[in-house]
């Protein structure tokens, strides 16, 4: 049902109007026409309780005492794409632009533990994200990056112990000590079998992975966090914002219990947590969701893992803009959208951003709409005035009531979860994945409807035409990737002595089926020229693929 | 008379389906038979389950980017297989021009990001023959599946 023209065409339901139905917040959360003081359970002293201060228990306020004031958050623009050389040319320039960190996008194949001539990955080589098939490959995306001086965020999951590894071997030859590398490993694979789906091997062994590279990196990476438990692709693929709490807080229970179950000490891994979150459009409910997961995760921490260090209930998390709020109809419309959610974002409290291009239903972004995202965030950091004071909406009746009612309903669904046995079990019976998919089916429908308005796409939307206009100059990975990486790593293959090689594999065999941690044997393979196809391969053989039962 | 039978898959490595889902649902509710493959389907197994499972549509999603390469491999395999009286509908992130080069292929239809539901859904169900014609263009006895994951209409 489009609605074309200068403003004339149909006008959701609003308010105002006559036998409308209650108005929710995009979750469903009923909003009232106003908020008092009277809407605070317990009054001042009881709020005052509930909140504490910016960087104090139960940390609503935020993780650190002086906020933005004291350090901006980390502007993380997610990029990478085609062959090492091209993510480097793109690092470079958007360092250049301003951005304070890096986070690296990998291509499919990668992710999937396939090199790039694999003719499994012929179709993908360097379409999402860069092509990653051994340690010199990470060495060159890096080239002329310090390494002791530059956070990188790592999106990648399955292969993740892998791709550490190749990094740590690059951080090996340009002379950085591990103990000075910071950033952030996503390796939260519990996600992708839930919403992402770039899973590789079943989930027990998936989740040995994972406590592998934690355990390792409590030892080895003091500055870098080797998980960030994410909620964002729950919430992209179509769950409500207190889904995707429960869910995250969910998740970060059952990877602590296995880590906890290895033998880590909680005091030790906790402090190195990061969390994950979408912002998407519904300001105030975005804002109230950031600091009600503060507050869980304390709550969490402190009585249901006995953490009696403040940094060990101290919840930190990366925003990502929602992408899926973005709109292929009059593309310039994502710019606003984007520039509320950063906003959202920033009042939540984040610590680190990535802010999605106007271009996002089209490709990955150009160099220009990449760089309108950081103006974004600089802007926002820079003339709005909003870092000037620790989360400057405390203390609002709504907020405040939402940020309360956001927590009360995230945490009934946490106790669900429980009840079936925690994240990995609810996970592996289906169950939210099925929320998932028929919240997206709502709210699909509901933009079908008219009911949830969206502008240029069911009110104000163009008149006639073929349907919307993509960029003119639409962005194209470099056809030749794919060929050319597979020739690199057919020459370096050929090249390399065989014999370290081999024998790196083969205490990576031996180590995973004798259960011992994989980091030092994938080390030594990545140092010794192995690819990612092989290192992936082995774990294949050990463990076995995983194949996603039909969901219904 | 039973509906139209539509399969629906994701080829390549992609795991966006999100959107793919949502159409399964849509077409279960207009009365249509889903046989959803899922995640990481080869084109030649789409193709062969098509033709196994007595396909009256095609439909697949790419939001990977890797549009143009899997098509090809995917209507290659149509014309080895058999499946040539089978159509093909894609959908995801599809500029116009490549939508363009989809249709030279000979994919059927072409939903970019943005197509409205109501009107994918009318239109795969027009591809798929859901006037009835499937039924009488099918051999008797072809009803059920043998292959790969069906699901109940």
């Amino acid at each position: 049902m489009t609605a074309c023209g200068a403003g004339r065409g149909s006008s959701p339901v609003t308010a105002g109007s006559p036998g409308t139905a209650p108005v929710t917040t995009d979750s469903g959360i009923p909003v009232q026409v106003v908020y008092t003081a009277g809407d605070l359970p317990g009054g001042e002293a009881a709020l005052a309780r509930r909140l504490g201060l910016p960087g104090e228990p139960p940390f609503t306020r935020g993780p650190y005492p002086t906020m933005y004031r004291g350090q901006l958050w980390t502007m993380r623009q997610f990029a990478g794409f085609g062959s090492p050389e091209h993510t480097n040319e793109r690092f470079r320039f958007l360092l250049g632009q301003g951005q304070t960190a890096l986070s690296v996008a990998f291509d499919l194949p990668t992710q999937l533990g396939y090199d790039s001539g694999d003719p499994m990955a012929a179709a993908d080589v360097g379409r999402v994200g860069v092509a990653i098939d051994t340690a010199d490959d990470m060495a060159e995306v890096f080239d002329g990056i310090p390494l002791d001086k530059v956070s990188v965020n790592f999106t990648i999951n399955a292969t993740a112990p892998i791709i550490l590894a190749t990094y740590l071997v690059a951080a090996e030859r340009s002379g950085v000590p591990y103990h000075a590398l910071t950033g952030t490993l996503q390796n939260d694979i519990l996600k992708e079998f839930l919403a992402r789906k770039a899973y590789l091997y079943p989930p027990g062994p998936s989740l040995r992975l994972v406590t592998d590279v934690v355990e390792f990196s409590s030892r080895e990476l003091p500055r870098f966090n080797p998980i960030s438990i994410t909620g964002y692709h729950a919430r992209e693929a179509g769950c409500d914002a207190v889904q995707e709490l429960a869910l995250t807080m969910a998740s970060a229970i059952a990877y602590c219990e296995a880590f906890l179950a290895r033998g880590l000490d909680f005091e030790a891994f906790a402090p190195r947590l990061s969390f994950h979150f979408a912002t998407t459009l519904d300001l105030f409910e975005e804002v109230a969701k950031l600091r009600a997961a503060r507050r869980i995760w304390h709550r969490v921490a402190t009585e249901r893992f006995g953490a009696t260090s403040p940094a060990a209930a101290r919840l930190r998390f990366f925003s990502g803009n929602s992408g899926t709020t973005l709109t292929a109809q009059q593309p310039l419309n994502n710019v606003i959208r984007s520039t509320l959610q950063c906003l959202g974002a920033v009042l939540g409290g984040a610590q680190s951003i990535h802010v999605m291009g106007y271009d996002e239903a089209y490709e990955i972004p150009t160099e220009e709409a990449v760089t309108l995202s950081l103006r974004t965030q600089q802007i926002i950091a820079l003339e709005s005035g909003v870092t000037r004071t620790a989360d400057p909406l405390a203390g609002s009746y709504f907020v405040e009531a939402l940020t309360d009612e956001i927590e009360a309903r995230a945490r009934e669904l946490m106790a669900d979860i429980d009840a079936l046995g925690g994240a990995a079990a609810a996970i592996e019976a289906g169950i939210p994945q099925r929320w998932i998919a028929e919240s997206a089916y709502r709210a699909e429908q509901q933009l079908a409807s008219g009911e949830r308005p969206k502008v240029g796409v069911n009110v104000y939307a163009d008149c006639g035409g073929d349907g919307p206009a993509g960029p003119s100059a639409p962005f194209e990975v470099d056809p030749l990737v794919g060929e050319r990486q597979a020739e690199r790593t057919r020459t370096r293959v050929a090249e390399r002595d065989p014999r370290p090689q081999i024998s790196g594999l083969l205490r990576l065999a031996d180590d995973t089926r004798a259960g011992r941690n994989v980091m030092p044997a994938l080390i030594e393979a990545a140092r010794a020229g192995a690819t990612v196809g092989e290192m992936a391969g082995v774990f294949r053989d050990a463990f076995g693929e995983f194949t996603e039962p039909a969901p219904w | 008379m039973s509906g139209p039978r539509i399969l629906l898959a994701k080829p390549g490595l992609d795991g966006h389906d999100r959107g793919l889902k949502v159409i399964a649902f849509a077409l279960r509710e207009a009365g249509a038979e889903v046989i959803y493959l899922g995640l990481r389907q080869s084109p030649a197994a789409i193709v062969a389950a098509a033709v196994a499972e007595d396909a009256d549509l095609i439909g697949v999603s790419v939001l990977s980017g890797a549009h143009l390469p899997l098509a090809g491999q995917l209507m290659a395999q149509r014309a080895e297989r058999g499946g040539g009286h089978i159509p093909v509908a894609i959908g995801g992130t599809i500029p116009a021009e490549h939508a363009r080069r989809l249709r030279e292929m000979g994919v059927d239809a072409v939903y970019p990001v943005g197509s409205p539901l109501p009107e994918v859904v009318d239109g795969l169900l027009r591809l798929a023959g859901g006037d009835g014609a499937p039924a009488a263009r099918r051999a008797p006895g072809k009803r059920a599946g043998r292959h790969g994951r069906r699901a109940a209409s």
